[in-house]
């Protein structure tokens, strides 16, 4: 069979495909959105791009139920917007087989907490699997959609970004196709309504046995007896490989089922060897079941709940190994990512700080507005909270407090969950400015499609939802769409929106310079003669533009000549090459 | 290399082209060794920021992160970036620097200062350090953004490997209708 270098992300849909998967419904995020651009590319598959994690879930879940093996991926915040339907169908089971990913991100790479979303199947009842490489996301994926249909359950594939980001060969397989089990109409099944939900949850309980049998006898938890019996490490998903490296000699009790436990097959590892320790990142999750049943175990005593474990960390923990290194990299400037040269939300950002204004933000490529120099965000808490926030902070002040506030969100955002804000400004009277940042794309997580951007994640076209006729009908009298690269247009509309004592929404129109190159202009440049050397150019952050010998100098290999920093220099010393004769 | 793993650590300013060498790397070495790993963070669709690829092969590799002071070679795209990641190189290891500086936000914003003298603190530091001026190679073979593949042809004499191993790892990774610029870029590094 052929053998493939695959990210784990890749190896999930391809396992996906290979299992006879239908549908794949998903909204993105960072590290699990290639699982969906990867699935889209199977004709046999269809995949799309939800709103947002909850559709998604549901999404699958209705294909599920209309007989298809179905997917649904998300990144592990996700999975608390999808959280509702996931303790639901855990109660009623599925039809075709169901697998839901959940990919982590301890370390936080891109994410604004670390939740292990192990606890997610102990709390909603379903089970858990864990992948250690790319060869073991496929299989597991296979896996997980033959133990959803014979234990009638759904499925979390737990990833991590360490999984889904990293590439190891993947044997391929051919796609088994599934031919569709029949739609029978079952309501004390499908209707959780309490009648039929304290049946299920007897059910429930049941199939949680079953399962806990299972993960005693399945392959994917499996004990490697090491030439040292003293030391019994258990370990799961990226930690397993990070064991072996360091500890290649002891015994280790692998775990590709995290939930239910396989309690007498870690028992008996137990009684193996002297001592137990559990390494795993984030939650004691292992440890604290091991230590329910009465085992002595150690884990998190050595191992930190906070970031990443490293072979390095284990080496050092374990067997007491400091590392060698050359040292002279600590204490340089940092190479934080920046909003890109050419950026539409560049000229809104600087107009919020130079109106000084409250921003309470939200999640996307703007959240970068909020270091040095734009410093323009105050608040961030998760996907859609900017405007519910910003209504709850007029709520507490007065509405004073909104005449210098404003809520800010980008047009993913605002259809993932911003409009439920929206809806609650109007009906439950605060005079909130929402700002949207239409660059018609999902940007942050790569460029996806969404429902305003007029395309499938196919790449087939679709209807685009028109957000100025939306807001409107959410209620809101006041809209403007502005062009945020026109500063004097965009300041105006923002002075003026907030100044007024009823809910307000600015629509910022132009779409994100990585989707629009035929947008990007010759570089300006800075006419050195009209520098007067007042840094107000470098206070619109963008990576083109720096201080060079007392004055303003422009790369030309980064610049794309949008003219944001041209409109807030006093002197008009930045220019078009045509004007300056170059 | 006699190890049983090599280890390279390819780092760079988002944007630079970090990705298409770790792949055509990557390519190279499923024909030397049984087993590879490549490991990358992304996620972010800014550009700017600091990225860092992995890549280790051998006969047998488990994890597909390299740890702190064991990376054989650092490759490195942007010289402040080198001096960053020093501390993965191992005591006798080689750092390949595009001698080249982009300034980060914090120093183009004025809060910080770039470093002086990074390749001679390399020196200092690294048992061998080969600067390149991988962008005049690169609009020597006819496009300036060909600095990656410049690079990894000076990669590609340190970790050995013959001319037509090399050669089909490029044709694999490398759309077709960027090889020929590709290929010559890719010679030049490797001549160095
Ligand atoms: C619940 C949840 N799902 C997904 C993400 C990942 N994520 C962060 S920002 C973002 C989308 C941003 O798109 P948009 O609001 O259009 O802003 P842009 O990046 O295009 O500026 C996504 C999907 C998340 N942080 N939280
Ligand atoms: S990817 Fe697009 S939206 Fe994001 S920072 Fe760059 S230009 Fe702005
Ligand atoms: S015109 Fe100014 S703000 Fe726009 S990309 Fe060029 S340097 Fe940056």
């Amino acid at each position: 069979m052929e053998k493939k270098l695959l990210t784990g992300n890749a190896a999930v849909a391809r396992g996906a495909w290979e299992a006879g998967v239908r549908v794949v419904s998903a909204y993105p995020g960072t590290p699990s959105t290639e699982i969906t651009e990867y699935a889209a590319t199977y004709d046999e598959i269809y995949a799309e791009w939800a709103p947002n994690e909850k559709v998604a879930v549901e999404s699958a879940i209705g294909a599920s139920i209309g007989g298809a093996r179905a997917l649904a991926a998300m990144k592990h915040v996700g999975l608390n917007v999808a959280a509702d339907p996931l303790f639901t169908v855990g109660y009623t089971g599925v039809n075709g087989g169901l697998v839901i990913v959940t990919a982590d991100d301890p370390g936080m790479h891109s994410s604004q907490n670390e939740q292990d979303n192990r606890l997610y199947g102990r709390a909603a009842k379903v089970p858990v699997l864990e992948p250690s490489d790319s060869q073991e996301a496929k299989d597991f994926t296979k896996l997980a959609f033959a133990i959803s249909e014979q234990f009638d359950t759904p499925v979390l594939l737990r990833l991590t970004t360490r999984i889904s980001h990293s590439q190891s060969l993947v044997e391929l397989g051919e796609r088994q196709e599934k031919e569709l089990a029949p739609y029978v109409k079952n309501a004390a099944k499908y209707v959780a309504m309490p009648a039929n939900a304290r049946k299920l949850h007897v059910t429930v309980e049941e199939r949680l046995k079953n399962l806990a049998a299972y993960s005693e006898t399945t392959e994917l938890n499996r004990v490697e007896w090491g030439k040292d019996r003293k030391l019994g490490i258990i370990a799961s998903g990226a930690v397993y490989q990070y064991v072996k490296e360091a500890l290649p000699d002891v015994s280790v009790l692998k775990i590709g089922m995290a939930f239910p436990l396989p309690k007498q097959l870690i028992t008996d590892f137990a009684a193996g060897v002297e001592k137990v320790i559990v390494i795993e990142e984030l939650e004691a999750f292992i440890e604290d079941t091991i230590k329910s049943w009465g085992i002595a175990v150690t884990g998190k005593a050595l191992f930190s709940p906070i970031g990443e474990i490293f072979t390095e960390t284990i080496k050092e923990k374990i067997l007491g190994e400091e590392t060698t290194m050359l040292s002279g990299g600590e204490n340089l400037p940092n190479r934080p990512p920046v909003l890109c040269p050419g950026c539409p939300h560049r000229g809104i950002f600087y107009v919020l700080h130079k109106l000084k204004l409250n921003v309470s933000g939200d999640i996307g490529c703007y959240t970068l507005a909020a270091v040095p120099p734009l410093n323009a965000m105050d608040t961030t808490i998760c996907m859609g909270a900017s405007i519910g926030v910003a209504h709850g902070m007029e709520k507490a002040r007065g509405k004073d407090f909104s005449r210098k506030t404003v809520a800010v969100l980008g047009d993913s955002t605002f259809l993932h969950s911003g409009i439920t804000g929206l809806i609650n400004t109007v009906y439950n009277g605060s005079t909130v400015t929402t700002i949207i940042l239409d660059n018609s794309i999902t940007a942050m997580t790569g460029h996806q499609q969404n429902p305003a951007t007029g395309k499938t994640a196919k790449g087939e076209s679709a209807p685009s939802v028109d957000l100025e006729a939306m807001v409107r009908a959410c209620g809101v009298k006041r809209v403007r769409v502005v062009d945020p690269f026109d500063l004097a247009a965009t300041e105006q509309a923002v002075r003026e929106e907030v100044a007024a004592t009823e809910p307000s929404v600015i629509i910022t129109k132009r779409p994100c310079i990585l989707i629009n190159r035929a947008a990007m202009k010759k570089p300006l440049v800075v006419e050195k003669e009209k520098c007067i050397n007042c840094g107000i150019c470098l206070g619109v952050g963008c990576p083109a533009i720096a201080r060079k010998d007392g004055k303003a100098k422009i790369d030309v290999a980064q610049c794309v000549g949008c003219g944001v920093c041209a409109s807030v220099c006093p002197k008009d010393a930045i220019v078009s090459r045509e004007k300056d004769g170059e | 290399m006699t190890k049983q793993v090599t280890n390279v650590l390819i780092v760079g300013v988002g944007g630079q082209g970090t990705i298409l060498a770790s792949r055509i790397l990557a390519a190279a070495a499923q024909r030397m060794a049984a087993e590879v790993k490549v490991s990358e963070i992304h996620g972010m669709a800014q550009r700017g920021g600091s990225v860092v690829t992995q890549v280790r092969f051998g006969e047998k590799v488990y994890s597909p992160i390299i740890q702190p002071g064991e990376a054989d070679v650092i490759l490195a795209f942007e010289k402040l970036e080198a001096l960053r990641w020093i501390d993965y190189l191992t005591q006798d290891g080689a750092v390949i620097v595009n001698d080249q500086s982009l300034d980060p936000m914090p120093v183009s914003a004025g809060a910080a200062a770039y470093p002086e003298g990074i390749i001679q603190g390399l020196q200092a530091k690294a048992k061998k350090v080969v600067s390149v001026d991988a962008l005049s190679l690169a609009q020597a073979a006819g496009n300036a953004k060909a600095v990656n593949v410049v690079l990894l042809g000076v990669l590609s004499q340190a970790l050995g490997g013959g001319d037509d191993l090399w050669q089909e790892a490029l044709a694999e990774a490398v759309p077709e209708k960027f090889l020929a610029v590709n290929k010559k870029a890719f010679a030049l590094g490797r001549r160095l």
